[in-house]
């Protein structure tokens, strides 16, 4: 019994320290953020690696999300003689939680992990205290730049596969089942508002995902132990902590935006 | 223990040191690695500080080059004293310090050119035909001017640290530190790389440190030598004199004998008894 | 050369990004189906709006006008007062038009539709429609049928069983 309470102490401290350890990474990410106008260029290389080969990944995703949408929406609306709300059962689902979710998943997938891996590498191959004992501090020059364009690809990466997801319920349903697409887009229109919608769900959320995400792909890749085992320890740990986390913000941000209390 | 008791005491002051290391201990968790340690390596000479694997060499590159601190103790290099710097200064101090990584360290997504000119883009405003001078010159230096567009991963071992060399010496420091510079080498690039760092060390003026566990390369270029073992200074002085020297230690050491001092086995209970005793491994 | 290349896809990234976010701003949202805050504001009066909620559309004759903008209550009579925001197209709506609270199909959403009437003079921005039809509420017209049937109600229309077949 009190070895339990012993380890379950162990755990919540270790936890915390950990928490605190990751707070002042962070700490020392902002801060560095301040130096990176003189150095745009490390933006956009970054932001390439991570937005623009992630591009396909989220395209097709997107596309085929939409068009499951379309199909599983149509053939339970069609009961009800309701498949003119087709574009609203599509678009609100996309806009409010798939779009941003999936995005982040994917993200955590994609880019997150192999951030991690290649932050956690240039550490086991001394990268990184070559560079600090050449004087460069690692946070301007590798992290805060990733941490950056992380933070800018999530939101454009969210509303890419949103409005890519609503073009395949499109697809399905007015070009291949026959619903009529200006109710289609009627319906939504009507239905989908600018901001407690589109600004809430894409923007804000997708927003916290992106902070989030970068967040523990970069800290976890900078504590990582340095050897292969490390980095495959905390690749992995990458992409589990980060879908935890985004389902659990997910949960919150959404009580908070749409919640009725 | 008491066989290490050929030169104990605090180390010479050479007459003109570089770097010295006064009363320095430093333990990670429970594990003491060194215990008042006294060091002076002189300016303008190539000291060599050896001892067997895991005795704690690179981590005493680690304290000179401020990336952690010592539990007591002072290291002063050029008259600074490195553990009591601020982030700023020590940054300053470390534009005039060299290091060669054990493993090369190149930035693996630039290309060998890019590699040695990171610390002057980083850190001076020259242009890009000064750069591209510079660092034409450096490459000429180790002997890869014509490898310049080549990837850290076409690269051989002994090639990457030649790189590697190229871009510690790029800002022109004053001293260079090496770790390992010999480890997994094949003879001829072994050969190379001692080579380089004796004529560097006299052709730029600089003083040089050589942390390694390799006696005879080591020694035919290192003009001093200190010999490390378990957290303390055991030996030192020129190669001739550790040659001739009377401890049983040092002899094994540098001659490279397989059992003495430095016991073959691990410790361990008596090996009949363990062989004897129950089924616990 | 390489550089340039790099500056170029991400550069079409983030315009495809913009682009998907002026989609959804445009295409996808209520952003654009009235000019949000274009038109003129009538308001009416009704005795009950069941399940009525801002965003509805108004109609006439079945074609999309304006939507509900505000839905309060007025203090003195206990009435509800829907506000509605009516593009500024459709400005020659008649004085004396109605306005009721119908429903999309047996599950669907409420909406307001018009019902024009034949005066000369049109409804202007402040104006009031004065001819109102409460929406339907469910519990209530069950409630009057079987109020209708206990008092052995003569209408046949009230009536839902069958009635015995007259004798011959």
């Amino acid at each position: 019994m009190s070895d339990w309470l012993a380890a379950w102490g162990r755990f919540v401290l270790e936890w915390l320290s950990q928490l605190g350890r990751a707070s002042l990474f962070l700490l020392q990410m902002l801060r560095a953020l301040s130096f990176l106008f003189s150095r745009p260029g490390l933006l956009i290389k970054q932001l390439h690696a991570i937005g623009v080969l992630s591009l396909p990944i989220i395209l097709v995703s997107g596309l085929f999300v939409g068009m499951v949408l379309g199909l599983q929406g149509y053939s339970n609306l069609v009961d009800f003689g309701a498949t003119s709300s087709l574009g609203t059962v599509v678009a609100l689902s996309l806009i409010r939680e798939l779009g941003p979710v999936l995005t982040a998943l994917l993200y955590a997938g994609r880019a997150g992990s192999a951030l991690t891996a290649e932050i956690g590498l240039m550490r086991a191959t001394e990268q990184i205290a070559s560079m600090q004992m050449m004087a460069v501090d690692p946070f301007i020059r590798v992290l805060a730049p990733r941490f950056l364009a992380g933070f800018i690809a999530m939101p454009l990466l969210t509303g890419i596969f949103t409005a890519v997801g609503i073009l395949g319920g499109y697809l399905v349903a007015v070009v291949q089942l026959g619903v009529d697409g200006g109710s289609f887009w009627g319906q939504m229109q009507a239905k989908v508002q600018l901001f407690a919608d589109i600004s809430n769900g894409v923007f804000i959320k997708s927003a916290a995902f992106g902070l989030v995400a970068n967040w523990i792909a970069l800290f976890q890749g900078y504590q990582a132990a340095p050897t292969s085992e490390g980095v495959s320890l905390a690749t992995t740990r990458t992409v589990v902590d980060t879908s935890l986390a985004v389902l659990g913000l997910d949960f919150l941000l959404t009580a908070l935006m749409f919640g009725v209390w | 223990m008491s066989v290490i008791t050929t030169r104990p005491g605090a180390a010479p002051l050479h007459d003109d040191s570089l770097v010295t290391v006064r009363h320095l201990s430093f333990s990670r968790g429970e594990h003491r690695i060194f215990r008042d340690v006294d060091l002076s390596i002189p300016r303008g000479k190539v000291t060599a500080i050896m001892g067997p694997s895991g005795t704690g060499k690179t981590t005493l590159l680690h304290l000179i080059g401020g990336q952690i601190r010592p539990d007591a103790g002072r290291i002063e290099v050029d008259g600074i004293c490195v553990n009591e710097l601020g982030r700023k200064d020590l940054y300053q101090l470390r534009k005039r310090m060299g290091v060669l990584f054990q493993s090369g360290a190149l930035f693996t997504d630039l290309s060998v050119f890019d590699n040695v000119a990171f610390p002057l883009r980083e850190h001076t405003r020259l242009s890009e035909s000064m750069i591209r001078t510079l660092v034409l010159m450096k490459l000429e230096a180790v002997g890869l001017r014509g490898a310049r567009a080549l990837m850290p991963s076409q690269l051989s071992g002994g090639m990457s640290r030649r790189v590697a060399l190229a871009r510690a010496i790029a800002l022109d420091p004053m001293m260079i530190l090496y770790d390992e510079p010999f480890a997994g080498q094949d003879p001829i690039s072994m050969s190379v790389l001692v080579q380089l760092i004796r004529t560097l060390n006299d052709a730029l003026g600089l003083t040089s440190i050589i942390v390694s566990h390799d006696v005879k390369e080591t020694a035919t270029i290192a003009d001093y030598l200190y010999l490390i073992s378990d957290g303390q200074v055991v030996d030192h002085g020129t190669p001739e004199e550790l040659s001739h020297s009377t401890s049983p230690w040092v002899d094994q050491f540098i001659h490279a004998l397989p059992d003495g001092p430095m016991s073959f086995h691990y410790a361990a209970p008596p090996y009949e008894a363990d062989l004897l005793t129950g089924t616990s491994p | 050369m390489k550089q340039k290349n790099l500056e170029l896809a991400v550069g079409l990234f983030v315009a495809l990004g913009l682009a998907a976010f002026l989609m959804l701003a445009l295409k996808v949202s209520d952003l654009t189906s009235f000019g949000d805050d274009e038109g003129y504001r009538v308001t009416a009066k009704f005795e009950n709006i069941g399940g009525l909620k801002t965003q509805a559309p108004v109609t006439l004759s079945g074609v999309r006008i304006g939507r509900v903008v505000h839905i309060g209550l007025d203090p003195q009579s206990y009435e509800a007062v829907v506000t509605l925001l009516i593009n500024p197209k459709y400005n020659q709506l008649p004085d004396d038009s109605g306005a009721s609270i119908l429903t999309a199909g047996l599950l669907g959403e409420q909406y307001v539709g018009l019902d024009p009437g034949g005066m000369d003079t049109y409804l202007k921005d402040g104006g009031t429609i004065k001819l109102t039809q409460s929406a339907l509420v469910l519990e209530k017209l069950i409630g009057r049928l079987f109020a209708n049937i206990a008092s052995g109600g003569s209408s046949p229309a009230n009536t839902p069983a069958p009635a015995p077949a007259p004798a011959p």
